[in-house]
């Protein structure tokens, strides 16, 4: 449980305080939507965790998504686990792929819907389909706890709601930070309201409505 | 009218190229030189690919020769750019690199001789110290994200070429594709020393007065470089990259006693070999810094500020040439086969040639760096014309010109200038070896009279002269607040 925990955590940019202080802990089996306006400090509250907690086994899936446009669909995904591999069983797969790899990715890939996309770069994909590679590549690497920014954001309603399913289930810990208050509602057990760097709300979802939580924006 | 910090650079460049001129040796010798001039334009309408007795041959050995050199180089500049973050790799390869192909040439050949390999490592080092750079400014440039979101303990090999190469491959690529093309130029200039490559057969063909010969191989190696997408294809690289090694000739053995004694003996410097003690080493330098290096230095900068005064006037007055708001299609590509042909001839090749009909003097040399440095700055000025959109009532013709094109695109073409500065300073040394009286003849000399020791020092002197001028160029650029994208056409 003392595992991810941040106690009197704060940011900075340059001198001003843009974050905390302030304490949170990610308790076994918790999926924490993390909401606010844009500015509240969202994604800087993500990058300090990521941050502290390098030591974990933590999965990152930044709103940029950090995908590699000229690599293919499937060698993004396989990213995910390139510390699992000797460095030239990796450079081989550049050349010649795994077929065991090849069915695990696959099977991933038909999960979020872009299986049949596998061998293109990712250049070529729109934002909806960028979004669902990064979420695989998340979900092929694994871990303790998964920090995803906007995860379902360029997502329309039954994918964006697969997708939330997927990443709540293939994680025991999630911190996701969200605007979309209905799906937050809906995939995560706890809710954190941010505003100008503090924690103004924190409660689980289950007695929040989304009207109530309108009064964060 | 206060005068804008590019205005008043300009004005000073051009006041020192004036000075220069006044300074400089520009007289034409030569009895009769438009008649060879004509002789040679004849040449070029008619060739002669009868007369050479083996042109298939020396095309080959260009070819091979640029491969292998710019294949080794690459190889050697991916794992050095590796480290290029420590700054004795940076210092080395600053150093390799402001070392031209020829002096490595000049300096091999004393020590492995007429052997293939003296013309690899010529082609290979230079070119490793500037693949180092770009590679390393190449990689440096990609998203920096997908290497932060690999799990942690991802290996060092595999993070790398995963989260780096992979995205900065196609510019890797490109990058050393257009260098091949610069390597085939290099090539083909080693055979000025000796190597068998086409510039060997010209200076035999000169030589003989051959013009007609002299044509067929200019016209052959214009079409070994124009056609170079075609025949280089991504898929068909490796083969070339395997078999070029077997199609470098034998050339002469290596006598490994030469090539022990040359590193052990003849470089270092005669007072030092005689046990003569410090002092006399010092009066041995300042002897052949005063009466060799310092003469060599002033007709360098000389020629170099000339030189580039008349490239940087070529390029504003050729890139509307190729800008679509100035010619229509059929004159564009008669614009662009004009510059193609010019930037692909080396600028030694041309000096060469211009010196056998002009007779010696600066000016061949500088009308030389002036064509194939023009050349390459009004293709890229030009094509960085085409990018802009002007508004439907523009003016037309010298006004479109002097008001709507020069104003935006004068920072883009000093940055290039610039870029080229260093590059034009090298390429003045080198045409020493030609005979006009720059930092190059005094190398060629030293080796002439088998003086190897002094000729290492001024290749040395030409090496540091290089980096200084380099240094200002990047002081001036940043005084100007000049960025440009393209700062990577080396050759």
């Amino acid at each position: 449980m003392t595992r991810f925990t941040l106690t009197d955590a704060e940011a900075y940019y340059g001198a001003t305080r843009v974050l905390g202080p302030l304490s949170l802990s990610v308790g076994e089996g918790e999926h924490i939507a993390l909401i606010g306006k844009s500015g509240a400090g969202k994604s800087t509250l993500l990058s300090l965790m990521y941050d502290r907690w390098r030591e974990q086994p933590v999965a990152l899936m930044p709103q940029a998504l950090g995908l590699v446009d000229t690599l293919s669909v499937f060698h993004n995904v396989y990213m995910g686990r390139l510390d699992r591999h000797r460095w030239w069983r990796n450079l081989v797969t550049l050349a010649k792929p795994w077929r065991r790899d090849i069915n695990e990715i696959t099977a991933l890939l038909e999960d979020v819907g872009i299986a049949e996309k596998r061998w293109t770069p990712c250049g070529e994909l729109s934002g909806g389909q960028r979004q669902r590679v990064a979420a695989a590549r998340v979900l092929y690497q694994q871990g303790e706890l998964l920090l995803a920014d906007e995860p379902v954001s360029a997502l329309d309603g039954p994918q964006a709601s697969a997708v939330m399913a997927k990443l709540t289930q293939g994680y025991p810990r999630t911190v996701l930070a969200m605007h979309d208050l209905e799906l937050a509602l809906a995939f995560c057990t706890r809710v954190v309201g941010l505003q100008g760097g503090a924690v103004v709300l924190d409660a689980p979802s289950k007695t929040l409505t989304s009207a109530a939580l309108q009064d964060l924006y | 009218m206060p005068l804008r910090a590019t205005t008043r650079v300009t004005l000073g460049l051009v006041l020192l190229a004036l000075v220069c001129l006044a300074l400089g040796d520009f007289e034409i010798s030569a009895h009769d030189p438009w008649q060879s001039l004509g002789q040679l334009f004849l040449g070029l309408i008619q060739p002669d690919f009868t007369r050479v007795d083996s042109l298939g041959e020396a095309l080959l050995r260009t070819v091979a020769f640029a491969f292998v050199g710019v294949g080794v180089g690459a190889l050697a500049g991916m794992a050095l750019a590796l480290c290029f973050h420590r700054w004795w790799v940076r210092t080395f390869c600053a150093f390799i690199r402001a070392i031209h192909e020829l002096f490595w040439a000049l300096i091999f050949l004393q020590s492995f001789g007429l052997h293939p390999i003296t013309g690899v490592l010529a082609i290979a080092i230079p070119y490793a110290g500037i693949f180092v750079k770009v590679y390393a400014e190449i990689l440096d440039e990609t998203d920096p994200l997908p290497g932060q979101v690999l799990p942690r303990g991802a290996g060092r090999l595999s993070a790398l070429v995963y989260a780096r190469v992979s995205q900065a491959w196609p510019h890797l690529v490109s990058y050393t594709a257009y260098r091949l093309e610069c390597g085939l130029r290099s090539s083909a200039v080693l055979g000025f020393v000796g190597m068998p490559t086409i510039g060997y057969h010209l200076m035999a063909a000169f030589a003989q007065g051959h013009y007609p010969t002299v044509g067929a191989l200019l016209l052959l190696f214009y079409l070994l470089i124009g056609t170079l997408r075609w025949w280089v294809r991504p898929k068909i690289l490796p083969l070339y990259l395997v078999v070029a090694p077997f199609l470098l000739g034998t050339g002469l053995p290596i006598m490994w006693s030469n090539v022990t004694r040359f590193f052990t003996e003849d470089i270092v410097p005669a007072p030092l070999r005689r046990g003569e003690g410090f002092e006399a080493l010092w009066e041995w330098f300042t002897r052949l810094f005063l009466d060799q290096a310092l003469p060599g230095i002033w007709n360098t900068l000389l020629l170099t500020q000339i030189a580039l005064v008349a490239t940087g006037a070529l390029a504003l007055a050729l890139f509307p040439l190729i800008s679509r708001h100035f010619t229509g299609r059929a004159g564009g590509v008669a614009g662009h086969v004009m510059l193609v042909v010019m930037r692909s001839t080396p600028e030694y090749m041309l000096a060469f040639i211009l010196l056998q009909l002009w007779g010696p003097s600066m000016l061949p040399a500088a009308v030389a760096l002036a064509l194939h440095n023009g050349g390459i700055i009004a293709h890229l000025v030009g094509r960085r014309s085409n990018e802009i959109t002007l508004r439907q009532d523009a003016p037309h013709g010298v006004n479109r010109y002097a008001f709507e094109m020069v104003p935006r695109l004068y920072g883009p073409f000093l940055a290039l200038l610039f870029y080229r500065w260093e590059i034009i300073l090298r390429e003045t040394a080198i045409l020493g070896i030609l005979g006009i009286a720059t930092l190059g003849f005094y190398v060629d000399s030293a080796i002439q009279e088998i003086r190897f020791d002094r000729a290492m020092v001024l290749i040395l002197i030409t090496a540091l002269i290089n980096i200084g001028v380099d240094v200002l160029a990047r002081r001036l650029r940043g005084y100007l607040r000049l960025r440009h994208g393209i700062d990577r056409q080396q050759c």
